[in-house]
């Protein structure tokens, strides 16, 4: 029986560059169907962790469980929404095609994708309102435009986790209300989301639930109980002053 | 068949399956690796060369493109190790394999065809003096088979793993994601440049097939937007690249490799100055357009400022524009006839005056000033 309560296990996960430690005996439990944000400094190692939980980047020592199997065979679980930096951007295909290769893992090797993985693509396309662009040529995209071709990608696999690296940097209003619409939509079909996230202000409005990295984990669980004034001043040092005292408010704290 | 239209087939199928991985090395922004590959592929040659004691024994082209994949491997190590960066290693590990070739050469292989000069320009001239013989019959120049047999494996090589190498190249993290192993298709890629570059060195030499594998398709690059379009129009440029150059030699009595390799790259010099969009022409007009648009947005809006004040007079007098906004005359003539043309502005009584339209527009350039 394949246990799954679990979207997420890691368990004692170390990656290094050269000996330099960038992540140290991580252990994170997340529950299926939570939405958690992952918050840190720079240099914590957010990215790395998503990136190292799911194979992107070599680590050193640990374990990866994805709904309670080993990460080889819980691969096709997880969709991932990569920083926009990630994507060859000058590429001369439009939004449509790039969409539909979120279909590809469904496909195997050789096979090209057909009508049914194009409209697929549509669908996922309309869920962030950018049917009006499948012909557009990606290298035409603003930065918003370009955040809701890649969560749309991701949304096309129909993963029951979703992890997304950064998906409100550097977007305009619309498309950062746009994005959270579909995160709430996905958490409210059960879906697991976790999302790699920079703006402190809005960690007890968009996640029920938070990872303090800093190259350790300082401390995981509801936004209510680990979002307080002393656990973000362990992960950022001093620096947090005025955002903790804003964090702490509305969180009640 | 002549032997000069032999040596136009030899040339438009090489030019055509160069253009092929070629397309794939512009689109990854790893040209130079091809540079790279069709030098450091020489030793592997002269080592097969020495073992078989035949030029057209099919472990040459074996030999070369394991040396082909074991140059990026290299490099790739060079760069990994963080010691050296990426045009510093590509540019140390191909002249060392090179020059292990040339050394080889000198040392055991003066007196057949695989001199220097050969390796470097190649021969098209000579190319149809090679007869594939079969049983007696004569089937033609044995570098239009061999060539022709690359481009059939690269085609369908291309065909088959068509949605692979895209992923693979536009986000090579979701390509592993999802359990298509970039780092095959990496290779792979490589192992056709590798093979390609050896069957075409016959041919070009090794330093003008990198311009039959880049020129071909960085011009498509500027014309297409669809990697289907991009394709065929390198192959097609490929194609008439090579018959330029052929016919051009033939006239002009010069090397034929050598005038190939112009053709393509006078192609591409016309694509980069008149390409529809993204060509330096093209970019200049928009530019120049967005700068005359912006100054009759400002105009409408110095207009309308002064519109109805007592010193309208003055300020929207035709003749003393120029002052007012600090431009140049003859830059304020044009851009009052492009307001004119565009029906933003009426001339009355050597007052320019806004239309509605200028008015509208005027006011909407305010309130995007403004937020």
């Amino acid at each position: 029986m394949q246990d799954r309560r679990f979207a997420l296990e890691v368990e004692d996960l170390t990656v290094a560059y050269s000996d330099q430690p960038v992540l140290w005996d991580i252990d994170l439990t997340v529950p299926a169907g939570d939405k958690m944000a992952i918050v840190g400094p720079n240099g914590a190692g957010k990215s790395t962790l998503i990136k190292a939980a799911m194979g992107l980047v070599p680590s050193v020592a640990g374990e990866v469980r994805v709904f309670g199997r080993p990460f080889a065979k819980g691969r096709g679980e997880i969709a991932y929404v990569p920083q926009r930096s990630s994507l060859e951007w000058d590429f001369p295909t439009d939004v449509l095609d790039v969409v539909t290769m979120g279909t590809y893992g469904s496909l195997g090797w050789f096979r090209r994708p057909g009508a049914a993985e194009r409209r697929r693509a549509q669908a996922a396309l309309e869920v962030v309102a950018m049917e009006a662009f499948e012909r557009r040529p990606i290298a035409q995209l603003s930065g918003g435009q370009q955040q809701r071709v890649l969560l749309a990608r991701a949304l096309v696999q129909e993963a029951p986790i979703l992890m997304l690296d950064e998906p409100f940097q550097g977007v305009d209003a619309p498309t950062e209300r746009a994005i959270a619409a579909v995160l709430d939509r996905l958490s409210d079909e059960g879906k697991t989301v976790i999302v790699v996230h920079h703006d402190l202000q809005t960690v007890p409005e968009y996640f029920d639930s938070v990872l303090l990295l800093n190259v350790r984990a300082i401390e995981s669980g509801p936004v209510a109980d680990v979002f307080t004034e002393d656990n973000l001043r362990l992960t950022f040092g001093g620096r947090v002053g005025v955002l903790a005292q804003l964090a702490a408010a509305e969180t009640g704290g | 068949m002549s032997a000069e239209f032999e040596i136009l087939a030899i040339a438009v199928v090489t030019a055509v399956a160069a253009a092929l991985p070629g397309t794939y090395l512009v689109l990854r922004r790893t040209a130079m690796v091809s540079d790279a590959i069709s030098h450091a592929i020489l030793p592997g040659i002269v080592v097969a060369f020495f073992l078989t004691h035949d030029l057209n024994s099919p472990l040459l082209l074996l030999a070369a493109a394991a040396t082909g994949v074991l140059t990026v491997v290299l490099i790739e190590a060079l760069v990994r190790s963080r010691l050296v960066p990426e045009d510093a290693s590509i540019g140390l590990v191909f002249p060392a394999l090179f020059s292990i070739g040339v050394i080889l050469i000198s040392r055991g292989a003066s007196g057949v065809h695989l001199d220097t000069d050969a390796v470097l320009l190649g021969e098209l001239a000579f190319a149809p003096f090679h007869r594939l013989t079969v049983a007696g019959v004569d089937l033609g120049p044995a570098a239009l088979w061999s060539m022709g047999a690359i481009l059939a494996v690269n085609a369908v090589l291309i065909l088959l793993a068509w949605k692979e190498l895209k992923l693979a190249t536009v986000d090579a993290g979701l390509a592993a994601l999802l359990g298509f192993h970039p780092l095959v298709i990496h290779y792979g890629l490589m192992s056709m440049v590798s093979v390609t570059a050896v069957g075409a060195f016959d041919a070009v030499g090794s330093i003008l097939v990198v311009a039959l594998m880049i020129a071909p398709p960085a011009t498509a690059y500027l014309l297409a937007e669809r990697l289907g379009s991009m394709i065929g129009l390198a192959v097609a440029i490929a194609a008439a690249g090579a018959a330029l150059g052929w016919a051009a030699a033939l006239a002009l009595d010069v090397s034929i490799a050598g005038s190939i390799a112009t053709a393509c790259g006078l192609v591409f010099a016309v694509a980069f100055l008149t390409a529809p969009e993204r060509g330096l022409l093209a970019q200049v007009r928009r530019r120049s357009g967005q700068r005359l648009d912006f100054a009759v947005r400002l105009l409408l809006v110095h207009l309308l400022h002064h519109e109805g004040t007592p010193e309208a007079a003055e300020e929207c007098r035709e003749s003393g524009l120029h002052r007012h906004l600090g431009w140049r005359e003859s830059w304020t003539r044009r851009v009052v006839a492009k307001a004119r043309q565009r029906a933003l502005v009426d001339r009355r009584g050597g007052l320019v005056l806004p239309t509605d339209a200028g008015r509208h527009l005027g006011d909407h350039a305010v309130i995007g000033f403004s937020d």
